[in-house]
Parts: C-alpha cells; structure tokens; sequence
C-alpha cells in the first residue's frame, strides 16, 4: 500500500511536469512562428558615449592615389586594444559611406585587432572585407598602408603587423597586396610618406 | 637437331605448353616498383617490397648513400647509427626511439636477414628527425625529395607558324622521350622535376593545344599533345627543351640518340644528350637571359577584370611580348616567363629568375583604377635576419633594393620624357621580395578613364618602348651587378 503523502507528491509532480510540457511546446511554437532576424554584417558604430579624443587617421583617396591625414574626434576607450579596433571602426565608417574616397564592398569590416607583445598587432578583418575589394596593386596598397598607417600612428610600440581574414592567413587582399607576411611599421610608414599628396 | 628428333609428339607438346605458359607468367608480371631518392648528394632509386600489404623499403639503403651509416642487430632491436646519432628500433613494434625521442611510425618494423625495412609511408616523418632536415615525400608516386632539391619548369608558346612550346627547366635535366602519334612524351627517371601549380597546361595552340604532368613509380613524365608530327631538341646546357615541328622527311625523334632497348613498333623512344641540337641553326650555347619579364597572373588566377570582356592577366600577357620585342631590338637578352595561359605560382616565378641570375626582373600588371604608370619596388616584410650563407626568402630582395630602385628611377625618368603620369612606389607585392637581383613591377593604368586603351597597340608600344629604352640606358649598371 502506497502511502497517502507519497501518492499525493506523485500526482503533484506528474501535473508539474505535465505544465512545463505544455509550457515548452508553447514556447517552442513562438519561435518558430517569429521569422529570424537578418544579420547585419555592417560595422558597428563607435560607442557615442564615453570621452573622446582626438586622432589621426589615414584615409586613402583613389582619385591622385594617395594617403591623407584627417584628424577625427572619437570616443577612445582606455585599453590599448579597444583603442585601436575604434580607430579602425572610425576609419571603416568612412570607407563604407557613399561618398568615401576610397570604396570599400558592402559588409566589409574590422572584426577585431589584437595587441600582442612585444609590439605586434593583428588585423583581423572580415571575409566580405577581402571578397569585395577592388583588385589593383595600388587600390589594394592604399587599403592596407591606411590600415596600418591609422593604427601604428596612434598606438605607440607597434613594430609589425599581421593582417587576417576570418582569422585566417590569406596570400592576397585581392590578388596583389600580399598578405602572407608580417607588415615592418617602419616600411609602411616610409611608403605613407610616399602615399603623401 | 638431333636431340629435338628423340622428343616424342607428347614431349613437344609439353615443351610448347611450358615454355608458353612462362612467356605469360613473364609478360603479365608488372614493372617492379621502385622509390625514387632525390637529394644534393646523390639521385638513386631503391627497389619496394610489400609486406602486410604495404610498401616497405630498406631505411640502410635508404641512408647509405647521403652519409656514414650503419646498422645491427640485438635480439628484438635494430640498431641504426647515423654519424654519431644512435637510433633504435623494435623489430614488430610501431615505436622507436630516435635522437633520444620516441617516435611512433605508421606501420611496424621489420627485420628481413639483418636489413631493417620501414614502411615507405614512415620515411615523411622518421627521415627529417634522423637528417634534421626537410624531406618531402610523394607516397602515390615513390618520390623522395631530400632538402630543396625539386627542379621546377616552365612552358609557354614561341612563334606562330609553326608553333614551338618551349620548356625551361631550372636545373639541367635529361629525360627519355618517346613520340607517337599525337603525343610527345617526356620521362625524367633520374631528375627532381616537380609539378607546375596545374597539372594540365593549355596553350591555345591549335598545332600544340595542352601539355600534362603526371608521375609514377619513381618517375615524372610531362606528355605534350600535339596534331603536328614533333620533335624535342635540347639547348642551354640541358636546362631547356624546345618542342618543335618535324621538319619533312626527318624522322620524329631525329634530335636524340637512339635509345638501348629497341623501341616498340610505332614509337620512337630516345635518351638525349644534351646539348643535341636540331638539324639547321647553329649549336646553341647556354644563354643567360638579362631580363626577365613577367606576365602576372594567367590561368585560373585573372587579376582585376578590367571590364566585362577584358582581364588582366590578357593584358600583361600582350605586354610582356611587346617588352620582349622592344628589349630583344636593344639587344637584350629576354626571357618571359609566362607567355600562355598557363598557372605559374609566385614561387615559381621567383625560383626561375633566380635561377637564371637575370640583370633584371620585370613583373607587369594593368590596372583600370588611375592613369598612366606605376613602378614598384619591394616593400620588404618583417623577417629574420639571413643565416650565415641561406638568405631569407621574404627579404632576398633586401641585398638588391637598392639596383631594384635605381631601375625604378631610369624607368620613371623614361616615363617622363614620354610625358606619361609616372610615380614610384614600395610595394607589398609578391614575387619582388623573393628576388635575388635587380626586380620593378610595372603597373600600366590607361590615360583616360576607359580601360580598353589597354589593348590599343600604340598604348601598349609607348609604355614597353619606354621600360625598354630605360633598361637598355641603365644596362651596365644593372650588368655590373654582382
């Protein structure tokens, strides 16, 4: 004979479980009645709040192929990193405006830039950022010596730089500017020199 | 024959039956299969045997002839001494110890009357630990390349009428060709000759239309297809091949010594002596190219696609011939070095200009976006400083930047005088950084802004006219370099 509680707990429990089914296939209805949200691979904004800071960046202009300062107020957060994925986030909200200089295809971004000592930086940009890029030894030049050129100009200690897509090494941005080794920020900042207007 | 009389009808029949039956054993057993050994030391091939249904082959043979070895036996283990490095094995047993480390092989170790045999598939990873050096191994095929020894080539279309496809190898090589109806082909059984970056080479060639790498059994074969009678002929001290018509009447193979075993009926089979050389023009002597010029791209890889009927890589190809006529009329030796659709890697272009030790490299590019002309010189890469005498091969252009910049001016200055938008740049283009010599990249933008001026012959004859005048003005600079 089954005690009188144990039976009485039973029956509570069957009826909990019996809800949290019920509960679950609702739940589970509504998710799949709610049409998925498209995913936006356009760069996000640098973060409005927070102090902001003057910079410098590199952007490159097809029309006399050249690498031009302009000087740029952005919120900078305090970590070296962060810093110089804002700057590059800066420098790609130019680039993927209409009335940019130098075009870069739609959904290209800067994933992520890693500082790793003692003085390497990695740019990591997105696989739509190399598929859409314009090819030509000197379109694809200026994209990476603007890169960076924005990035070494404003972080301090960076001696070369490594540029990925996907998080993959590439041999090429788009055929030409080879990217199978690490970039010498001495060189770079010689041939920004040679980039000047 | 007096003892064939004393053979009774029976007997006869049994002697014709066995001797019958020993002619087919003979023929349908295989070719024996070998591994071939390639290395700075020595070239050999050693025969394979199969063993638990796996290719084995003796790791004593395989040692002896690339430095002081020798080997012996104790109980379950075989031990091997390499110089002054003591190695251990496990007779039946997949482990070993090597250098001090143990090591897991692919398949089990044996002993066969003293002689330790290892799984051809081990060979990848138990010789560099033994060595200490890059070995590259094509297991499918039976090649071992020990070291960077691989022989690359090249092979592109001279002439129209008629057709000559022109292979440059960048060592000297001597393979036994055989023609046959429709096929030239070519077996390199002794040299480290290795695949271009596409099997399957195609030259738009109605006479000449495709050439294909293949390998097998110790041995590389490169077969050119052809719908003229060809022969092969050899110049440059064995390091280039030129395939070309059978002129009428000269049988097909007229270039090269008969071979030792009679060919099959049909086919006319020749090991050739270098520099042997086809009836006609005047023995070649080994000709070092002053430039060398580069039609970037080609094959799969197009480069920009200039507009919707135009790719980059036809232009450059159309350049590079104006360049070599322009450069060949100044009396400067030119090589290009890709002058098909053909896929050549960047390595590829690289090892073939360094090799040849060329005054100057010239890689051309077009481009829509601009005007006029950029020269470019390396933008050399973060790397390693050279060890002792092996220059780094990302900063091999470091010693020559300097040459490489000078060109650049001449080239520009030239550019200038045409009154032509010029600039010079660094950049990070691949192969100007692996070049050991004096090495511009010339990148040819049309003047206004529609991208067809490209293939206008006036265009394309103002700017190689241009380079060439500046190479010719700067060759005993660019000559006196070391």
């Amino acid at each position: 004979m089954i005690p009188r509680h144990l039976l009485i707990a039973l029956v509570v429990l069957l009826v909990a479980a019996l809800g949290m089914t019920i509960y679950a296939w609702n739940i589970r209805k509504t998710v799949a009645a709610t049409p998925a949200a498209s995913v936006d691979t356009r760069p996000l904004a640098p973060p409005v709040a927070g102090p902001t800071e003057m910079v410098a960046l590199f952007v490159a202009n097809d029309e006399d192929g050249s690498l031009r300062p302009r000087a740029a107020q952005i919120p900078m957060p305090s970590g070296r990193q962060q810093r110089a994925e804002e700057l590059l986030r800066a420098l790609m909200s130019i680039y993927l405006d209409k009335s940019s200089p130098h075009v870069l295809g739609a959904g290209a971004e800067v994933r992520s830039v890693f500082l790793v000592d003692p003085g390497v930086a990695v740019i990591d940009v997105n696989a739509a950022f190399a598929d859409t890029h314009r090819s030509g030894v000197l379109v694809e030049e200026l994209t990476v010596a603007s890169l960076i050129h924005t990035v070494s100009a404003n972080t301090p200690g960076i001696l070369r730089v490594k540029i990925l897509v996907d998080g993959k090494e590439r041999d090429t941005l788009a055929g030409h500017a080879d990217l199978s080794d690490f970039y010498d920020v001495t060189a770079v900042n010689q041939l920004a020199t040679q980039l000047a207007p | 024959m007096r003892w064939t009389n004393r053979l009774s009808l029976g007997n006869r029949g049994a002697l014709v039956i066995l001797i019958l039956l020993s002619v087919m054993i003979l023929s349908g057993a295989g070719p024996e299969k070998r591994l071939s050994v390639y290395s700075v030391a020595a070239n050999y091939s050693l025969p394979i045997v199969q063993r638990d249904d796996r290719d084995y082959v003796g790791l004593l043979e395989v040692l002896e002839p690339l430095g002081k070895v020798s080997a012996r036996t104790d109980g379950t283990h075989w031990h091997l001494k390499y110089y002054r490095e003591e190695d251990d094995f496990q007779v039946g047993k997949t482990r070993a110890r090597i250098q001090g480390r143990d090591l897991e092989l692919p398949a089990k170790f044996l002993v066969e009357n003293n002689r330790g045999l290892v799984s051809v598939s081990s060979l990848s990873t138990l010789l560099p630990k033994i060595l200490g050096g890059p070995v590259t191994l094509h297991e499918d095929s039976g090649r071992l390349f020990i070291g960077s020894v691989a022989t690359h080539f090249t092979a592109s279309l001279a002439g129209d009428n008629p057709p000559r496809l022109v292979f440059n190898f960048t060592a000297p090589v001597n393979p036994t060709v055989a023609t046959e109806p429709g096929t030239l082909r070519m077996t390199f059984a002794r040299e480290p000759v290795v695949s271009p970056a596409s099997p399957t080479l195609t030259f738009g060639s109605k006479a000449i239309p495709s050439a294909n790498y293949s390998e097998g059994n110790g041995t590389a074969v490169v077969t050119v297809h052809s719908t003229i009678p060809v022969m092969a002929s050899f110049s440059n001290d064995g390091r280039t091949i030129t395939i070309a018509q059978t002129s009428p009447g000269t049988p097909a193979a007229s270039a090269t010594s008969p071979a030792p075993s009679a060919p099959a009926p049909g086919t006319s089979a020749a090991t050739p002596q270098p520099p042997a050389q086809p009836a006609g023009p005047a023995p070649q002597v080994w000709r070092r190219y002053f430039a060398v010029v580069d039609a970037s791209h080609g094959g799969d890889d197009h480069g920009e696609t200039l507009n919707s009927s135009l790719l980059e890589k036809d232009v450059t190809v159309a350049l590079a011939r104006g360049l070599r006529q322009e450069l060949e009329s100044r009396g400067i030796t030119t090589l290009v070095l890709r002058d098909s659709d053909a896929n050549l890697s960047l390595d590829q272009r690289a090892i073939f200009s360094n090799a040849d030790h060329a005054a100057i490299y010239i890689a051309l590019h077009a481009a829509s976006n601009g005007h006029g002309v950029r020269i470019y010189t390396a933008l050399l890469p973060y790397s390693e400083d050279d060890r002792g005498p092996f220059r780094s091969w990302t900063t091999a252009q470091h010693s020559a930047l300097a040459l490489s910049q000078s060109a650049a001016s001449a080239v520009a200055a030239e550019f200038q005088k045409r009154q032509i938008p010029v600039r010079t740049l660094a950049a990070p283009l691949r192969p100007l950084n692996n070049m050991t010599g004096a090495a511009i990249a010339v990148e040819v933008a049309p003047q206004g802004a529609d991208p067809s001026q490209l293939t206008a012959p006036d265009y394309q004859q103002l700017v190689t006219s241009a380079v060439a005048t500046a190479i010719a003005t700067a060759h005993d600079q660019l000559g006196a370099a070391p």
